[in-house]
């Protein structure tokens, strides 16, 4: 791994969060006072070239987004930050705004121009109170040093960056339930189309991306969308990934690698140090609490976007959540379906009535009031809710039960069969 | 509305972010932390002030607040813990933590004490999987709990 070249991790730590040190050790904004001498759509083609797929979970290439916004537009533009991180097992963007803030606010600065924004808002979600300070001072830094503001670095060029808290609320992180929430509404998704770089923020042409995402845009100006591509090892996943570890591993945490440069077993075992107690796998989540599970004998696939599509998971936001031997999978898919259940915003009869139905079905399982016929039934919800609502909520709370009954029937047989939970 | 209950801080605060807005009802949710951060917790007077502010019927302002977990529509205690349960943390023994709690303080989850010093709440992710099992104590985070650590942190507080 000598040839391993990372964006972001050698900046984790206190020192590197003022202007100062960005200046001196980082970007420094030098790729924003590159971009502004470059044509938008220049900017908009090096970002394609560098084949970002979307940090936040999706995985949409960032730079054909930003393609979609309309030239001419009767409303103005803006440029959001979706750093709602709120998918469970995922906790990268947090180390990204209370360590390199600087970083981000360029990134959302050169995107910001290259759409044609001169507002722009960080939504973050309630609990980071400490992130929101921290980017606030940030772009207080920013501004003062006219890298924000009127007129940055005599461009003609001006933007404004705004810190918007959410307030709890997981649905908030689907990009058009996050425009309603900043626009001081109920989080609830709305109807796609109009996609948000149609119709987004009040109305105007809107950018949502991810704070990974945006982080990595300042090294794509300054050093070429085909650099950015070529450090990813697959062809169309462009830059480092920071991979996210957590469960019953040694060593849980943050890791930075080359995307696609890795499989999930190597993570578990060389990055995480193995299963804690020196354990047997059980289980891997592969890309947080939504992506459908996977057995500790399908591990050999490389962390990324369509490698793990192809075996019928997803990465999303490459937050892993290691399981292992010893604990009961049923309590674990009960504590994740009573998760969806919690959050579904309502709107969409299935997953509203479906989620609730799934939770409290998994919860007799596993304490040992199932029936024979609860494992066909609660597939049959999942069938029910998975691609009927209006947003991805609904997939994410089926693919975990369809999932988890697949893959583990045995271990939900037995609690059925015994009438208590094994692990008990 | 003659006994306003929102200070002239908070409106002072709330002028300065208009102008980062281009409608006024996008000030609800930074007015609905800036009213709780003052108050602790959201009394009806006050959710009725943010509507009179924003220009919206009170009926709308409940209507958003209650669809976010983080609004107090009922009072809490001085210190307000909430510990994550969501996988990652429960995998690292959150729920002994609760439990520890919940014994502690002779409470359930979603109550506070009769002297009014704790409110126990299980919350949802956190963010903080790789340092579980985390919490929030008010506004901020402890990670890396286990049952010698959360005493030591609430048997400290005055």
């Amino acid at each position: 791994m000598s040839d391993t070249e990372t964006l972001f991790i050698q900046h984790f730590n206190e020192e590197a969060r003022p202007l100062s040190y960005y200046l001196k050790n980082m970007a420094g904004y030098t790729g924003l006072k590159k971009a502004l001498g470059m044509s938008q759509e220049d900017i908009i083609n090096e970002v394609k070239k560098a084949n970002v797929r979307g940090r936040g979970g999706a995985g949409f290439p960032a730079g054909v987004k930003w393609g979609f916004i309309p030239k001419q537009s009767a409303k103005p533009k803006y440029m959001v930050c979706n750093a709602d991180e709120s998918e469970p097992g995922t906790f990268k963007d947090r180390d990204l705004m209370r360590y390199t803030p600087h970083l981000l606010l360029e990134g959302i600065a050169i995107g910001s121009y290259a759409i044609g924004a001169n507002a722009a808002y960080i939504y973050i979600r309630g609990e980071y109170v400490r992130e929101a300070k921290l980017l606030e001072a940030a772009i207080n830094e920013a501004y003062q040093a006219g890298y924000l503001g009127k007129n940055i670095l005599g461009s003609g060029f001006s933007l404004d960056i705004t810190v918007h808290r959410g307030a709890g609320a997981y649905i908030c992180g689907e990009e058009t339930a996050l425009l309603n929430s900043l626009e001081g509404k109920r989080g609830e998704p709305r109807v796609k189309p109009p996609f948000p770089a149609i119709a987004g923020a009040f109305g105007g042409p809107t950018i949502v991306n991810n704070v990974e995402t945006l982080a990595g845009v300042p090294f794509i100006i300054n050093n070429g969308g085909d650099w950015y591509a070529k450090l990813g090892k697959l062809e169309k996943s462009g830059g480092t990934r920071l991979f996210g570890i957590s469960g019953h591993v040694k060593r849980p945490g943050i890791y930075e690698l080359p995307s696609g440069s890795i499989t999930i077993r190597e993570l578990i075992y060389d990055y995480g140090h193995g299963i804690l107690g020196d354990k047997k796998l059980k289980a891997v989540i592969p890309g947080g609490s939504s992506a459908p599970v996977l057995t500790a004998d399908e591990i050999d696939v490389i962390a990324d976007v369509d490698p793990i599509m192809k075996i019928g998971s997803m990465f999303g936001s490459a937050g892993m959540i290691v399981v292992s031997e010893d604990y009961c999978v049923v309590k674990l898919l009960a504590r994740i379906s009573k998760f969806y259940a919690h959050e579904s915003c309502g709107q969409c009869t299935p997953c509203r009535e479906g989620c609730r139905w799934m939770e409290e079905v998994i919860e007799r399982i596993e304490h040992g009031h199932g029936h024979e016929q609860d494992l066909n039934l609660l597939l049959s919800i999942a069938d029910n809710i998975n691609a009927k609502t209006l947003c991805a909520l609904g997939d994410a709370a089926a693919g975990p039960v369809m999932s988890f009954v697949k893959k583990f029937r045995a271990d939900f047989e037995a609690h059925i069969r015994s009438g208590k939970c094994p692990n008990a | 509305m003659s006994n306003k209950v929102l200070s002239e801080k908070f409106y002072a605060a709330m002028k300065r972010l208009e102008p980062r807005y281009p409608t006024k009802l996008a000030l609800l949710l930074p007015s609905l932390h800036a009213a709780q951060d003052e108050i602790g917790w959201l009394p009806p007077e006050a959710l009725n002030e943010i509507g009179e502010y924003i220009g919206i019927h009170p009926a709308q302002v409940r209507e958003v607040a209650s669809f976010y977990t983080m609004y107090n529509l009922k009072p809490v205690g001085k210190y307000h813990l909430k510990i994550c349960t969501n996988a990652s943390c429960t995998l690292r023994g959150a729920e002994e933590l609760v439990h520890h709690c919940e014994n502690k303080f002779g409470i359930k989850v979603g109550e506070t004490t009769a002297d009014k010093r704790f409110t126990l709440y299980e919350e949802e992710c956190l963010g903080a999987c790789g340092t579980a099992p985390a919490m929030m104590l008010n506004n901020d985070y402890h990670e890396n709990l286990d049952i010698q650590k959360l005493d030591k942190l609430l048997d400290g507080l005055e």
